[in-house]
Order: structure tokens, then sequence, then C-alpha cells
């Protein structure tokens, strides 16, 4: 089954709210090799003036795959995670993520190019916090190749 | 503050992955896709061998540089292309090397380019990081 190409402009409903976690900024911190004082020590990021430890650059990632979950599942997508390539990642952001933050992604999907059998299909998560303001935009392209 | 002049060495480390760095990272980010763990399925789907995530690799150059920022407050932008893969060995790893450089200046930000080597393979295409200044 192709791409469905009429996903483009498609909007998915706001994800539940994710609570962002100190320990789980600092599990994520370690995993990317992050060791600036900021991603671990309480004190380090108040002497910068954050509430609470700052999350790495990239941890906006795991909101935005809730996003994707939302994308993949669609009845009819024609996207197939076994031939889907995470081909390109951007992020822009208004504030850093830190631990305390409700955050809640919506996803875009805001183009679909095909190319032979293959398509890449450009999405934004316009992620939020609780009070509704804006945090990061995260914008993905996925390359779903052709299929049997 | 840091102050930022094009051309200038930003930061510069080497990373070893190892198996275990690829399993801390799923557990971490929630990608559990098989092709980052297990030699089997990574063969199946025609790859050369178990992959590092994109996303792993792109998280450590950000660190990298966030490392000689001190904070991530004034980044402002953060972009990769995954090229090419970083092939983890079950029992040697991979050797990742990170180098950041001041690319451009204007009046308001600086833009780091981010040069993410594995072996003699440049692994991220066009990876730029903007901060304000």
């Amino acid at each position: 089954m192709p791409v469905n190409t009429e996903l483009v402009g498609r909007e998915f409903p706001p994800t539940a709210p994710y609570l962002v976690g100190r320990e789980k900024v600092r599990e994520f911190a370690r995993a990317v090799f992050a060791d600036a004082p900021l991603h671990t020590d309480v004190d380090a990021a108040r002497a910068l003036g954050y509430a609470d430890v700052v999350a790495p650059p990239t941890f906006a990632m795991v909101i935005q795959d809730q996003t994707l979950q939302q994308l993949l599942s669609e009845p009819g997508s024609g996207i197939e995670l076994a031939r889907t390539i995470h081909a390109e990642q951007r992020f822009a952001y208004t504030r850093p993520i830190v631990a305390g933050d409700e955050l809640s992604g919506r996803l875009k999907v805001t183009g679909i190019r095909t190319v032979g059998g293959n398509a890449m299909i450009t999405s934004e998560a316009e992620i939020t916090d609780a009070e509704g303001a804006h945090v990061v935009t995260a914008t993905s392209v996925l390359l779903v190749g052709a299929g049997e | 503050m840091m102050s930022f002049t094009v051309g200038d060495v930003v930061a510069e480390r080497d990373i070893h992955l190892t198996r275990e760095s690829l399993v801390r990272y799923a557990g971490a980010s929630g990608d559990f896709n098989p092709i980052h763990y297990r030699d089997d399925v990574a063969e199946s789907v025609g790859l050369p061998g178990v992959l590092a995530h994109g996303m792993l690799t792109m998280g450590i150059a950000s660190s990298v540089v966030v490392a000689a920022l001190g904070d991530t407050g004034t980044i402002t932008e953060y972009g990769v292309r995954f090229t090419k893969p970083v092939v983890v060995d079950p029992a040697d790893g991979a050797h990742v090397h990170v180098l950041a450089t001041v690319g451009a200046v204007d009046e308001t930000s600086a833009r780091i380019d981010l040069k993410v080597t594995f072996g003699e393979t440049t692994v991220l295409g066009k990876a730029q990081l903007r901060v304000a200044i």
C-alpha cells in the first residue's frame, strides 16, 4: 500500500500531558553523554535560573515520538514502520525543557513528496507547556520505502 | 558569555559507543526498534549490523556543544540529516568523533557546524546548531 498523500495538512489532536521527571532527565542525559552539570545537578540548574534540571536539546523527541505514533497508527496511512527511515530532524526552541514541565505535542503533516515508490513525509510537532506556551517545534522527515 | 569567531573550534570529543550504550538510549528515549540491539533483525532487513539510533548520534553531538556552552538556554535551532549509519560491533563497539566549529556569525546569532564521523565516514549531514548571542 503506497503512502496516502491525502494526509498532507492533516492535524492530530494534542497528546496527553507528559510530566517531565527529574530522574528521567538525568537518565536521558546519561544516555546521550550529556555531562554538563545543568542536566543532572539541581543546584547548578538553579544557579543558571532554571527551576530544576534541564533536559538535553534532543529530549523533545520523546514528546515528538508520541505524536508520530498517532500518525503511524492512522488507518490507511500506508506508513509501515519496518520500511520507515528517519531521514532528517530539526528542532526550533523557544526555551529549554525543564523537569516539572507538563508538555503536550500537536502534530501536523506539512508535506509528502513521492519519488518512485518512496515517500518523504515531513511533519511538525508543536510542543507546548501546561499554560499553552510554545516550548519547541520538532520537525521530522521520514522516508518510507516502497513496499513489496 | 562566549564569543564566536568563524572557524573557531567550540568543542571536540571522542565517544566510544557499545551495545550497552544503545540499550541505555533505547530505554531512556523509548525507541525500542530492534535494529538497534538485535543482529538477526538488523541482518534480516539488509543492514550491515546493529546501528546506533540516529537520535543518539544527534544527541551526542549537541551534548558536546552544551558541555562547552554550559547552558542550553541560548540554543534556538538544531537540525541534522541522517546520512550514514554508525554500525556498533558487539565486541568492539564504535568510535564516534564530534567536532564543533563556528560556521557563521551574524548580529543576533552564531551557527555552530557539527562534523560527526565514524571512522572516515561523516554520518550526519548539514548538522547545525544555532545559538543566540
